[in-house]
Order: structure tokens, then C-alpha cells, then sequence
């Protein structure tokens, strides 16, 4: 644990001892962070750790309750974002933060638009800087088009050009490469190396832990909103990241218990989407987690869709012990016993400003009811119990779900759908954007579940966890099954082989 | 770190391509579209009436036109930040009434209208102070003002009432006059159009109502004072309302104390009719204004053809759900493109060498980004993308 501050340049931008609180939640406590020029500085923590409260304290969104933020050394207070953004600090949500009615080049200019005479915005010099902008980061983006519509990938370009444009000190990225492909991540890596040859400072956030030991210098890791330690990346492992971010030796992250299968408790087949998939056919057994693998696009998600009854089959059935299903009517699939945990947790998992207790409740609006009137002790139990059960992190039950961190907000997710007691459980990229303590909670969770007799099915795009959690792997291409590989076969490279149509299945 | 300051000199000429014109022509399409509706509606009511079109005729449909047009262009600001204001028509009424009462009383015509606008003015701030302050759906905030505004001017007027022989001459001349046919008050609708349309266009805090109608967060985090222009915003459509209130006691000389009863719906009618979306950060104040004269010489013609009136509200409000029903057409189509777009760009970006010089600036080492890419190569990162 080193603090390096005597040696070479001053910090640009430092936190001293820095405490913030959310009401009962302590956010932050007694936290301390320097970025120096040139350096490409690594935040690790886990979810809820007190991350994005320490950026939003940098970023001038959060004043501190005690301790100081220096710039150039000197106490600084900043009253809002415009401040930090001209003292020099950009910021690069998670989520991008984009006006999506605006052309590119307004996006990245709002708030300090070029201006002419009389204080009329300079179009022309908007758009010709925007160009210039794009050029420099090698992207071929029209500045005139507007925000809507852009891709992810292209949504972060925009940002971080937003970034370029005033000449950034510091620049922290929040989780930048959580959703952008290979070279996608290799051109943004491409910027910020450059940045930092500039002189530029960079605090960097991501889960995947091998990016910090690609790009960063040092790491500065967080827990439950307390300051764990400041270290050169290099000489560190992996393990030993995790075990400063988790405060203990993490237990496996695949934690598969071996099952015997019992009966087949889903079985579907021939299913037929027009135009979306194609003759799929499959079973789960009870005990059993089924892997669903597969490129973008392939109609993993479409199948699990339709299975549980947001969205009609043409052709095709879908059988639950036994029982066929209606199609297209989700409330027939759970009254069968199945269960979704779809992807998207924020906008189909949750009501986000509903409380935790309210949203684990939603599966319960028929059956915690006494005389025709909901039983609200016994939804307030009910939830409780799977809060403690998953070991959800909250301050209060009543809190609504917006205040949790992303891996508590699955968990809630989770409980609300173990709740229903299901024997058929289908969970959509389960682990998708938590951090690795909560994942390996997840994993040990569905593996529990399988054990008692659930028969999951799990779509992933995380290949080492299909490979470590699933008995069997399915594989779809272009909307058809193309494999089916047995736990002991299932390699990257088979998968792989299935996943883009190169395998005969 | 050397970055192209936009002072100066453009360095490149910006690509144009068909994305934006594709936009641009959309925008432009829309207000078209309503702007050939009404010519179309003019011209087929001129052949089975050519009466219709007689000076004094268009004088009508533009002083009819006029007072909408204005509380309208109020209105659209609003609108743009994703806010609404129903309090507009009794801020009319009650802008109106005061000015007639400082008449009555013997005052100068140019100090009651600067009184209506006044007024209006206070209303407005109210509105926004509540607004921007308290965190409140506008549409709940301002209906309440509605009433309360309402409210007041009932205790105060009572049963009186202004008319136009409590003005003074020049006053309802004013009102009734104009260059030929163009009333002096259609002229100042017209002013007060284009100096909107132009602040909203050229003025960096008029494109920041678009941006904080779009996304209000990210606004926020892009330092814009929010609270300080939902303020303006409110502000100026008070103004115009009271501005509205004057025009309307100068037009017709009659006002008592349900002068403007209802006319919010209108009003908000008219600029979403005109395109301005009820969601915020897209629209003109030139949409609203077609959008205004669509609406009132629809009164004008229906009598012209010799059609009942009875027919005018439900004519309104079929106008009302086509225009809504154009822009969820129009939003999914452009939405469509945009992404066609966007996936053509990335497959010629892949093809291009482009890409790789842009990464090759500076010496990337490739190996560990590749390993990790080929660790998880079923990346879903273009889900958001489909």
C-alpha cells in the first residue's frame, strides 16, 4: 500500500479523507484518492463499495459531508458539474448520458456552445470542431445526425469526445467497456493511452479485472464505502485484487454441485417463431442447469420470451411436467411453475421507484391475499424472508430499488421470482454487470436451487460461467439449436465452433 | 493535448450526409405538411365560397389567429422542457380584465398592455418557482394555478364587465386596424414568432430547453442551469399570455371575469397539433403557430362552407389525434433509419482500414486485448444495437 505523493508531479485532482452519507447509508467514509498526469489510475470495489459516489464527488454532482477535494492542491468546492467540467474534469457515465432529439455535435457542445456575434451559437464552428473531433478519435460520425439511434458503442464515442473537446485533465471512466466488443474496447484503450501520453489523468472503473492489469498503473480499492489500499498494479494478481475488493479469499466462483437429473420438467419442441427462431427443441430435467450459448442476435432471449408467454410461437409446443402451455400467456407459464429473470433488470426486472418489498411482492399479487384484499404482513414477510435468504443489502425494506447497487438490485430481482417457488427457473444473462463477489453469490444460488430440484435454464453470454455452471450446453445460430454438448465436451472452442455456424451439429 | 477550438477557423468542412437530411426533411416535412393541410382547407373553402378570401375575410382568419399564435408560442417553450402550463388561460383573462380596468380609468393604452404583460409575467414565475422548485408534475402545479388565477379574478371582477365603450378610441382602433389586411396585432404576433423561433435557434440557452426536455439528467450533469431556465421558460409564456390578454381586449372590447375559460386545451392543442412533442426536446414555435392557424380558421371555414359549428370541436379533435398519431409514425421511421444507419456505418467502418489506423495512433499492444476479446467472444454488446 503505497502513496507515492512525494515522487514525481503533484496530483491534478485529490480526495483527502473524504466522507459522505445517504441517510443511513454511509456512501463513503474516510476515503482518500490521487490522480497524477500521465497516470491511468484503476477504482476496484465491488458493487455498492462506494464507487459512483466517489465519482460523482469528483464530478461536482456530490458535495462531501467531511474531508476535501484538491485541485492542483489547493481545496476546491465544487457546486455543481459545470464546475468540475471547468476545472478540467470529464466524467464518462456508465450509462451514457446523451440528449437524443440533439445532433452529435450539440450533444457535445450543450452547456458551452461555440458563440459568434451577439452571442448567436456558431453552427458552423460547432459542426466543423465535431468533425474534427471525430476525426482525431478515427470514427466516421455525421455531427449533424442525431443522438437517437446510436449504438452503445457509438454513444461512449460521443462521450468521450465530449471529453476531448475541453481539453480534460482528468478523465473518469465508469465501466466504459461493460458493453462494447473486443475491438470496440481496443479503440477506446487506443484514446486513452494517448490521453495519458498527453498528460491527462485517468481513473478507470470496470469489472473485468483483466483490463485494469492491461491499462492502469495503480489500483485504489474500495469496500462497503472505506478506503482498502493503493497499490502498483504490477507484481498484483488477480487473486489478489479480489481478495482486497471481497475482504477474504472469494470461494469458487463456479460453485457447481454434481446432480443426478431427475424427470424432464420442461420440454419444448419444435418451437417456431416466424422470422425469429426456428424448430427448437429441447428439455430440461429437475436438478438440471441448461447452458442456452450463443452469438448476438441469435435468438436466445426470443426463445426464452416465447417459452414463458411474453411473446407468441407460431409452431411448436411447450411442456411444463407434463402440461402444455397456452402461447403467449405469461400468467398460464407461472401458474406452471416457471419463473423469467429477464436480462434487462432495470427496465423489465424491476419498478425501479417502487420499494424492495413492493417489487419481490409483485408475484404475490394473487396469492397474498386475504379476502379479496392484499395481506400487506404477509407481502412484508414474504419479502423479508428472501431479502435475508439472498442476502440482499439494503437499509430499509421500504427503500425503493433505485438506491441499490446493481448486483442487490438482481438479487431482488431473483427473490422476486424465487418467491413464486418455481420448477422451472429461466434466468437471462444472470450475472451481467455485477461484480464478481455477488456473482459468485449468484452461482452458489442457482446451483442451491438446482440441487433441491429446480431445473434451470440459463442464458449467458459469459462463456466461462456457461462452461462452469451448466451441465449441459445448448447452442443456438441464427435462431436454430446447432449443438448440444455434454458438461464433460464443452469447451470454449466447441461452443464456439456451434456458436458461429461453423460445426455440423 | 491539442483540441480544435471552435473559435477558430473551421478546420474541415463538415461531411453532410444523408442522416441529417433525412432529419432535417422530417422536421421540415412536418410543419410542411400541416402548413399544405391549411392551404389545401383555404382553397377548397375559396372555391365553394369566394367570399371567403375578401380582405376583410383574411383580416379575420389572421385576427382570429393572432391571440392563439401567441400564448401558443408561449406554450411550445414550455412544452420543449418537457413541462406544460394550463394556467395560460386564466392568466389571459385576468391580464385582459386589468388592463381594461386601468382604461376604464382613463390610462395609456401602451402602459395597460406593458400592466397585461406584467402580470403575466408575475403568473408566470409563480409557475415556475413551483415547478422548478418543488419537484411537482407540472401538469398537477399549473392546474392548480389555473383555479387559484381563476379564482382571484372571479372575487375581483365579480359580475362587472369591460366593453369597448369603457376604451379609449385608439385602443380599439389598434385592435381592429391593420395594413391592409394584415392587423397591426397579427404583426406583432408575427415579431414575437420570429424572435423566438431565432432565440431558440441561435442562443445557447434556447437549445438548452431542447436538451433539457430531452434528457433532464443528462442536462444536469452537462451544466445547465435547469431550475434557472424551466424559470424562463415560464416566465416568457406568462408574459405572452398577459401579452395575449391585452391583444384579446383590444380585438374584442368585451372581457368579464370567464375571459379565457378553457383556453389551455386549446392552446396546448395547437402546438402539439403543430408538431412540438408533449414529451419534450423536439419541435418548433413555427409548428405551433401553423399549428394555431389550423386550428382557428377552422372556425372560419366551416360557417363559410355552411357547415354547422356544432362540428368544430370534434373536427378539433380528430386534428388533435391524427397529428399524434403522424409523429409516433414518423418517430418509429426515423428511429428505424437512424439505426439502419448507424449498422451500415459500422460494417464499411469494419471494412475500412480506418478503424485500425485510428487504434494504430498509438502503438496498442494487441495481444491482451484480443485474448480478452476471444475469452468472451458471445458478447451481447449489440443487443442495444438490434
Amino acid at each position: 500500500m503505497t502513496h507515492p505523493s512525494d515522487t514525481g508531479p503533484a496530483p491534478v485532482l485529490a480526495l483527502k479523507d473524504v466522507a459522505k452519507s445517504f441517510g443511513a447509508v454511509r456512501a463513503l467514509r474516510g476515503v482518500s484518492l490521487e490522480l497524477f498526469p500521465g497516470e491511468v489510475h484503476a477504482l476496484a470495489g465491488e458493487n455498492g463499495a462506494g464507487k459512483s459516489t466517489l465519482i460523482k464527488t469528483l464530478a461536482g454532482v456530490h458535495r462531501p459531508d467531511a474531508g476535501r477535494v484538491l485541485l492542483d492542491g489547493e481545496p476546491v468546492v465544487f457546486h455543481g458539474p459545470g464546475d468540475a467540467r471547468d476545472a478540467g474534469i470529464a466524467v464518462i457515465y456508465q450509462e451514457p448520458t446523451l440528449f437524443p432529439d440533439l445532433s452529435i455535435a450539440e450533444n457535445i457542445f450543450m452547456g458551452r456552445l461555440p458563440r459568434r456575434a451577439f452571442g448567436r451559437i456558431d453552427h458552423k464552428a460547432t459542426r466543423a470542431a465535431t468533425a474534427a473531433l471525430m476525426k482525431r478519435l478515427g470514427v466516421e460520425l455525421d455531427p449533424d445526425r442525431p443522438a437517437s439511434g446510436l449504438s452503445i458503442a457509438d454513444q461512449q464515442i460521443v462521450e468521450i469526445a465530449k471529453a476531448l473537446s475541453f481539453d480534460a485533465r482528468v478523465l473518469i471512466m465508469d465501466e466504459p467497456t461493460a458493453a462494447l466488443t473486443g475491438s470496440e474496447v481496443a479503440r477506446l484503450f487506443g484514446v486513452v493511452r494517448t490521453l495519458r501520453e498527453q498528460g491527462a489523468a485517468v481513473l478507470f472503473i470496470s469489472h473485468r479485472l483483466e483490463e485494469i492489469f492491461e491499462i492502469c498503473r495503480r489500483v485504489t480499492t474500495l469496500r462497503d464505502g472505506a478506503w482498502i489500499a493503493t497499490e502498483q498494479v504490477a507484481g498484483m494478481t488477480e487473486d489478489d485484487l479480489v481478495r482486497r475488493m471481497v475482504g477474504r479469499d472469494l470461494d469458487e466462483l463456479y460453485p457447481k454441485q454434481d446432480v443426478t437429473p431427475g424427470e424432464v420438467a420442461l420440454s419444448v419442441r419444435r418451437l417456431t417463431r416466424e422470422g425469429v427462431f426456428t424448430d427448437v427443441s429441447f428439455d430440461v430435467r429437475r436438478g438440471e442447469i441448461v447452458g442456452l450459448a450463443g452469438l448476438v442476435g441469435a435468438g436466445r432471449t426470443e426463445v426464452a420470451r416465447a417459452v414463458f408467454g411474453i411473446d407468441r410461437w407460431d409452431a411448436g409446443e411447450v411442456v411444463v411436467d407434463g402440461r402444455p402451455l397456452t402461447s403467449g400467456a405469461p400468467s398460464t407459464a407461472m401458474a406452471a411453475g416457471l419463473a423469467l429473470v429477464p436480462e434487462d433488470r432495470r427496465a423489465q426486472g424491476l419498478v425501479m421507484d417502487m420499494s424492495i418489498e413492493r417489487n419481490i411482492g409483485l408475484t404475490g399479487l394473487r396469492t397474498t391475499v386475504r379476502a379479496g384484499l392484499m395481506d400487506r404482513g404477509a407481502e412484508r414477510s414474504r419479502a423479508l424472508d428472501w431479502a435475508i435468504r439472498l442476502q440482499v443489502k439494503y437499509a430499509r425494506i421500504a427503500d425503493t430499488v433505485n438506491t441499490l447497487s446493481g448486483g442487490n438490485q438482481q438479487k431482488v430481482v431473483l427473490a422476486k421470482w424465487l418467491a413464486t417457488g418455481p420448477q422451472v427457473l429461466i434466468v437471462d444473462e444472470p450475472t451481467r454487470g455485477i461484480d464478481v463477489g455477488t456473482k459468485a453469490e449468484v452461482h452458489r444460488l442457482l446451483s442451491e436451487l438446482a440441487a433441491d430440484g429446480v431445473a434451470v435454464l440459463m442464458i449467458s453470454s459469459d462463456l466461462p460461467e456457461i462452461l462452469g455452471m451448466a451441465d449441459r450446453v445448448l447452442v443456438m445460430h441464427e435462431g436454430r439449436l446447432t449443438a448440444e454438448i455434454a458438461r464433460t465436451e464443452a469447451t470454449e472452442e466447441t461452443v464456439m465452433a456451434a456458436a458461429t455456424g461453423r460445426a455440423a451439429a | 493535448m491539442t483540441v480544435t477550438t471552435p473559435d477558430r477557423a473551421p478546420v474541415a468542412e463538415a461531411p453532410r450526409s444523408s442522416g441529417t437530411r433525412l432529419v432535417d426533411r422530417v422536421f421540415k416535412v412536418r410543419e410542411l405538411a400541416i402548413l399544405v393541410v391549411f392551404l389545401v382547407m383555404i382553397a377548397v373553402t375559396q372555391a365553394g365560397n369566394s367570399e371567403f378570401l375578401s380582405e376583410q375575410g383574411v383580416k379575420d382568419l389572421l385576427l382570429n389567429a393572432t391571440i392563439l399564435v401567441l400564448v401558443a408560442t408561449g406554450q411550445s417553450l414550455v412544452v420543449i422542457t418537457r413541462n406544460v402550463d394550463l394556467s395560460v388561460g386564466s392568466t389571459l383573462g385576468i391580464s385582459a380584465f386589468a388592463a381594461g380596468t386601468y382604461l376604464h380609468g382613463g390610462g395609456d393604452p401602451v402602459i395597460a398592455i406593458v400592466l397585461a404583460v406584467l402580470l403575466g409575467v408575475g403568473f408566470g414565475l409563480l409557475n415556475g418557482l413551483l415547478v422548478s422548485l418543488g419537484q411537482v408534475p407540472a401538469l398537477v402545479v399549473t392546474l392548480g394555478t389555473l383555479y387559484v388565477i381563476r379564482g382571484i379574478d372571479s372575487i375581483w371582477v365579480g359580475s362587472r364587465q369591460i366593453t369597448a365603450a369603457d376604451l379609449p378610441n385608439p385602443f380599439v382602433d389598434f385592435g381592429s386596424g391593420g395594413l391592409s389586411a394584415v392587423p397591426w396585432l397579427a404583426l406583432i404576433a408575427l415579431v414575437v414568432l420570429i424572435a423566438t423561433a431565432c432565440y431558440l435557434k441561435h442562443f445557447g440557452s434556447g437549445r438548452e430547453l431542447y436538451a433539457l426536455g430531452s434528457n433532464p439528467e443528462a442536462a444536469l450533469l452537462a451544466g445547465i442551469p435547469v431550475r434557472r431556465r424551466i424559470l424562463a421558460a415560464y416566465t416568457f409564456c406568462g408574459g405572452l399570455a398577459g401579452l395575449a390578454g391585452a391583444m384579446y381586449l383590444a380585438r374584442f372590447g368585451n372581457v368579464d371575469s370567464s375571459t379565457g375559460n378553457g383556453y389551455e386545451l386549446t392552446v396546448v392543442s395547437a402546438v402539439v397539433v403543430g408538431g412540438v412533442v408533449f414529451t419534450g426536446g423536439s419541435g418548433s414555435v413555427y409548428g405551433a403557430a401553423l399549428g394555431a392557424l389550423l386550428l382557428t380558421s377552422i372556425n372560419s371555414v366551416l360557417p363559410a362552407l355552411g357547415v354547422s359549428s356544432v362540428w368544430v370541436l370534434a373536427i378539433n379533435g380528430v386534428l388533435l389525434l391524427l397529428a399524434i398519431a403522424i409523429d409516433r409514425v414518423v418517430a418509429v421511421r426515423v428511429a428505424s433509419a437512424l439505426r439502419k444507419k448507424s449498422a451500415a456505418a459500422r460494417t464499411a467502418a469494419a471494412k475500412t482500414p480506418a478503424a485500425k489506423t485510428a487504434a494504430a495512433k498509438t502503438p496498442v499492444e494487441k495481444t491482451p486485448v484480443e485474448k480478452a476479446a476471444v475469452k468472451t467472444p458471445v458478447t451481447k454488446g449489440d443487443a442495444h444495437d438490434a
